[in-house]
């Protein structure tokens, strides 16, 4: 098959080029911004949840059909589809299952600080985490640096919740304010 | 397909309130489930083959909301899709998912949160066609409610005040329902007397948003009566979509076209020939006032330009001739976004029920809901005994 060879000096497209600004004050687009707000009701189970968090503590429901525990916590349990039984409180401990370290934004803005976020499996009556059914946390990491994620040995590492101070706690998933490893 | 018929063995339910500040919209989803799965003693970890759930992104104010079907109605890791439309167009898929023979026990979710959607007519304005209805957005969405209604009465000679009975009727027969929250002693003049909100329709003629969740258990006949002594069987279905509001100048005003294909559909799977002679009661669209008699003629049960002599008549009250909306329908009840459809199929399976018992009788329904404005879509399932 052969090549078509092109000399930049005799491809210019004919007519006339527009700016970016110019292109979209054509009136091939229309501009909207959706106003889209939302209550949401956060339920017995978050509720609970969000209440105890203001208090320094992490609240779960465990159902004690199969034995799971859910943090955050939920009036159901989604495998045996009965209610859960009762509310258990957690150290807030565990072991770190994955992390990853993000340098963007959501509107791809590179971050001044990259964060590091991942999940941690919580521990329950200090038995060791093991299987599915044991609780995570979605959450931030601290005092944790971008290498020890980048070469996995953050993988595994036992954590703690780094609690904010009482006064600034308003119920919400923020009153921790990162996990961070518990040394030694 | 199996030539098996299909049948509603169980319905639980959740709500029907204003508001429902106790419950996170997924606990509401548990409630209602756990009740129709439990009245029947199925575990829809094991027992139900598929789960059918109809909810719309905007409603729920979460993207993708599909993603949250399953956990709640015990659906984790098994069959589940979700629906964007009326509650209706799910029972209908649950419907032919048994006819393939593929699928026994089916599970149909729907509900409303619409006490969680702070800016309800922000929302609507999202569903106008952006090009050149949206920036031309008459203040409310209800205006098109106005123009449907307006042209109704234009072609059929129907009054104001004949709208108005349509809130008297359903309003007061929704007094023996405890589903119906907007349920109240009405009179005529209560109605004709209030000012319009969107001429010539007043308050008492526009329905109310209400909080329900709602699953029903749909199952093949071998099943279905294993589970229950009285199956409501769905003899027939239909569906159908007119067009959407960028091609509004070409909607026949006054007219609800997408009803009557559905129902032409519904009645040919039903062997129904005689529409107007062959329910018990007919509970349809009726979100506003002229939406019921539009409904009542788009599915034959009024020849055109009489379903307003017909009311006045008395036909259609609950002692009438052919009671339509007897749980005091929308008006009553409320709306309950995507589960208005399941409140409608809810309320005439109720009555089918309690036909059984008292009379032991035969009987037969037709259940009409529309997705509401902006919407033409709509569909209708005919039931029995």
């Amino acid at each position: 098959m052969a090549r078509r060879i092109y000399d930049k000096e005799h491809v210019k497209a004919p007519g006339t080029p527009l700016s970016s600004k110019e292109m979209y004050q054509l009136p091939g687009t229309i501009e909207y911004t959706p106003v889209a707000k939302y209550r949401f009701t956060t339920g017995q189970a978050l509720s609970k949840f969000l209440e105890e968090l203001k208090r320094g503590r992490i609240a779960g429901r465990k159902c004690n059909n199969c034995g799971r525990v859910y943090v955050p916590p939920r009036m159901y349990c989604e495998f045996c589809y009965k209610p859960t039984s009762e509310w258990i409180y957690l150290e807030g401990t565990g072991t770190v299952v994955t992390a990853v370290v993000s340098y963007i934004g959501t509107a791809r803005e590179r971050l001044e600080k990259p964060e590091i976020i991942g999940i941690v499996k919580l521990d329950i009556d200090n038995k060791e985490p093991q299987g599915y059914d044991f609780p995570g946390l979605f959450h931030r990491f601290c005092n944790v640096s971008e290498d020890d994620v980048k070469t996995g040995k953050i993988i595994g590492a036992r954590v703690r919740p780094r609690w904010k101070l009482e006064e600034e706690r308003k119920g919400d998933i923020t009153d921790i304010e990162c996990f961070e490893p518990i040394e030694g | 397909m199996t030539s098996s018929r299909v049948g509603i063995i169980s319905i639980g339910w959740y709500g029907f309130s204003p508001s429902t500040p106790e419950v996170s919209f997924r606990e509401m989803m548990f409630e209602s489930s756990n009740r129709a799965y439990s009245a029947v003693g199925i575990d829809p970890r094991k027992e139900v083959d598929a789960f059918v759930v109809c909810q719309e992104d905007y409603w729920e104010g979460i993207a993708i909301t599909n993603e949250f079907a399953p956990e709640p109605l015990g659906g984790v890791l098994r069959p589940t899709v979700t629906i964007a439309g009326d509650g209706l167009q799910c029972i209908v898929t649950a419907y032919q998912l048994i006819k393939t023979g593929y699928f026994d026990i089916v599970a149909v979710e729907a509900h409303s949160k619409a006490s969680n959607i702070a800016t309800l007519s922000k929302i609507y304005e999202i569903a106008l066609d952006p090009h050149y209805v949206r920036p031309l957005y008459a203040k409310n969405p209800l205006f098109l409610a106005g123009l449907e209604a307006r042209a109704y009465m234009e072609r059929t000679g129907a009054e104001k005040y004949h709208l108005a009975l349509v809130a008297v009727k359903n309003k007061n027969n929704g007094l023996n329902n405890p589903r119906a929250s907007y349920a109240t002693p009405l009179d005529l003049e209560d109605v004709v007397e209030s000012k319009p909100v969107i001429d010539p329709l007043t308050s008492y003629e526009i329905a109310p948003f209400v909080d329900v969740s709602i699953t029903f258990l749909l199952a093949g006949e071998e099943s279905a009566r294993k589970f229950t002594d009285t199956p409501i069987w769905i003899e027939g279905v239909g569906w159908s979509t007119e067009t959407g509001t960028g091609a509004i100048a070409w909607h026949e005003w006054g007219r609800m076209r997408f009803l009557r294909d559905a129902a032409n559909q519904a009645y040919r799977i039903a062997g129904i020939s005689n529409p107007a002679r062959s329910f018990d009661f007919a509970e349809v669209e009726d979100r506003f006032s002229y939406a019921e008699l539009v409904a009542l003629e788009e599915l034959k049960l009024a020849q055109e330009g009489t379903a307003h002599i017909l009311l006045e008549s008395g036909d259609f009250d609950i002692d009438g001739y052919l009671p339509v909306n007897p749980s005091g329908g929308s008006l009553s009840i409320g709306v309950a976004l995507e589960a208005t459809g399941l409140v409608r199929i809810l309320e005439a399976t109720l009555r089918l029920w309690s036909m059984e018992l008292v009379e032991e009788a035969e009987g037969r329904a037709v259940v009409a809901s529309w997705r509401g404005i902006p919407s033409f879509s709509g569909g209708v399932v005919v039931l029995s005994l």
